[in-house]
């Protein structure tokens, strides 16, 4: 991969420092690639257990480099979620904190690294992997949603290139870990500087925390990067008063950031002279798609800006025309070498090619500007956003129905607020559902509500009618 | 209601502890309270106490007994 195609030159720069005061090289790097080939013997599938640390930076980097096929998951995933995609995907291996080792149900420890191990399992049917798959990312983890993102390693380096291009990434750039590892947003920003040779601060703190500042004060942070909610934090916490020399670039992805904040931020990055980039994108263009250059970051505010370098935007209305007048909604298309290979959804689509040839019907509902920059109004597809992360509506209906055998329910909502609408008979039910719902999927009760029906609406095939059921609620109230 | 006890239900009902379990809790020492809990556990003991954390005590809430410190400093005495 062109990732790595400089290493060598940066062989005793440092790669990654972390919030313990340990350090790795890229030469190190190179080293562990190597000791993980031998140890899993290349081209197989393994789940890695993600989170900002050097042992877990190491794995998901030596993974692309060595071939084998990485899926991305949280380290706290739940391990009844974690099971289900092990039994639906059989890897080969897993690679893990040792304190998540209890959630694995079997497998033989062949590799002590760090704070991680390296796990075999006895996989009798292993996956077949398509030539090209370098890295699969869920596309709505909190659920468990088996339904994956299949991404080649072409996708990931045509992404970094132009990631690196028009924040003007150089090999000085430090960028501060914010976001998760199995986040594209999180995993963009680690491809993007690696590629320029940079140095990573992985740290498993949070904005909340002072200790992450210290870190992040102490080892000259020149960037970070945040989900809408992570910008709300930074206001409360006031971030804009904080004293922070070396914070040059401030990146914003993963929904919309509301117009009120985005303004205060561009006021801020402009009195401080540092710059605001709000982008947009998607898992399944490997990550970025669109940029607001930090320089119309006032001029054009609410807007998620213009394709990034080497893509195309265009909109289309509904017979699939395309849309030449300005301010025009549509839904947005996007073409570019980082569109990502196409979905799975069980082991046997893991061997196969490419389905999408580079172009992206995205399910955002955007308009465009005269000046040519882009407004997202709405979304066409259902899922909502909680904290930055996609969650499908159907998937939480799935897991529920599962949970509460005999009892419909149904999901709406828009970002940071999923309605639950079910025919549970008892009134209290609601605060168990809740419950369960924060148990497995991490989603609070702040997010989530749940009202009571008599009936789910369906159609005459069973489909459920959802703008149906949010008038019926509505009358209700 | 005493103070006490309306900040012990606030972490009840925010955080999804037991009682009994209070004492021990730290930010992020488990999973309920990462950084949407705290923001919405913060949220509620402005409203409840009617005062409103500076920017540093906000993070300086790291632990349910530091809490009582913070609060103190606004002269809500738990």
């Amino acid at each position: 991969m062109i990732l790595f195609d400089r290493e060598k030159l940066y062989a005793d720069r440092i790669l990654a420092l972390d919030d313990k005061g340990r350090s790795v090289t890229y030469g190190q790097f190179n080293a562990f690639s190597g000791e993980l080939y031998r140890k899993t013997g290349g081209k197989k599938l393994i789940f890695i257990l993600c989170e900002n640390t050097i042992e877990s930076l190491l794995g998901y980097l030596g993974c692309l480099k060595t071939g084998i096929v990485p899926l991305m998951l949280d380290s706290h995933i739940h391990p009844s979620l974690l099971n289900g995609l092990i039994r639906e995907y059989h890897p080969e291996f897993l690679y893990a904190p040792e304190a998540c080792m209890g959630k694995i149900e079997d497998g033989e420890v062949i590799w002590h690294t760090g704070g991680y191990c390296l796990c075999r399992r006895n996989e009798k049917l292993p996956p077949s992997l398509f030539s090209q798959l370098s890295l699969l990312l869920t596309t709505s983890g909190s659920t468990g949603s088996p339904k994956l993102v299949r991404q080649s390693g072409d996708n990931i380096d045509a992404n970094a290139q132009s990631i690196a291009s028009y924040l003007e990434i150089n090999e000085n750039e430090r960028p501060v870990t914010t976001l998760p590892m199995n986040y594209t947003y999180g995993l963009s920003i680690i491809n993007s500087h690696v590629l320029m040779g940079c140095t990573l601060l992985l740290t498993t703190y949070g904005v909340l925390e002072p200790s992450f500042w210290e870190f992040a004060r102490k080892n000259k942070a020149a960037s970070l990067g945040g989900v809408p909610y992570t910008y709300q934090i930074l206001k409360r916490i006031g971030f804009m008063d904080m004293d922070l020399p070396d914070l040059k670039t401030i990146t914003q992805a993963g929904g919309r950031l509301p117009p009120g904040l985005h303004k205060e931020f561009a006021l801020y990055a402009k009195r401080t002279n540092r710059k605001l980039f709000v982008m947009y994108g998607q898992t399944e263009a490997t990550a970025r798609m669109g940029y607001l250059p930090a320089a119309k970051s006032l001029e054009k505010c609410g807007s998620m800006g213009i394709a990034i370098p080497g893509g195309r935007f265009w909109l289309e209305d509904e017979q699939g025309g395309v849309i030449t007048k300005p301010d025009v909604s549509g839904e947005l298309v996007y073409q570019g070498k980082n569109v990502a290979l196409g979905y799975a959804c069980s082991k046997d689509d893991l061997i196969k090619p490419d389905e999408w040839k580079g172009v992206l019907h995205t399910g955002d509902i955007a308009s465009r500007d005269s000046d040519g920059y882009y407004y997202i109004t709405g979304r066409k597809k259902r899922f909502i956003k909680v904290s930055g992360s996609r969650v499908n509506l159907d998937e939480v209906e799935r897991l529920l129905k599962e949970q509460y055998e005999g009892i419909d329910f149904a999901c709406v909502g828009s970002d940071d607020k999923l309605v639950i609408f079910t025919d549970h008979l008892i009134p209290e039910a609601g605060e168990d559902i809740l419950e369960y719902l924060y148990r497995v999927t991490g989603i609070g009760s702040r997010a989530a509500a749940v009202k009571r029906v008599d009936l789910i609406p369906k159609n005459e095939s069973g489909k459920t009618l959802y703008k149906k059921l949010e008038t019926t609620a509505d009358n209700r109230e | 209601m005493t103070n006490l006890e309306k900040y012990d239900q606030l972490f009840i009902k925010d955080l999804r502890v037991k009682k009994e379990d209070l004492e021990e809790l730290k930010y992020r020492g488990i999973r309920t309270w990462d950084s949407m809990g705290h923001m919405d556990l913060v949220t509620d003991l402005e409203e409840t106490f009617d005062i409103h954390l500076n920017t540093a005590d906000v993070m300086n809430f790291s632990s349910y007994e530091k809490g009582k410190e913070v609060l103190k400093k606004y002269g809500v005495n738990i």
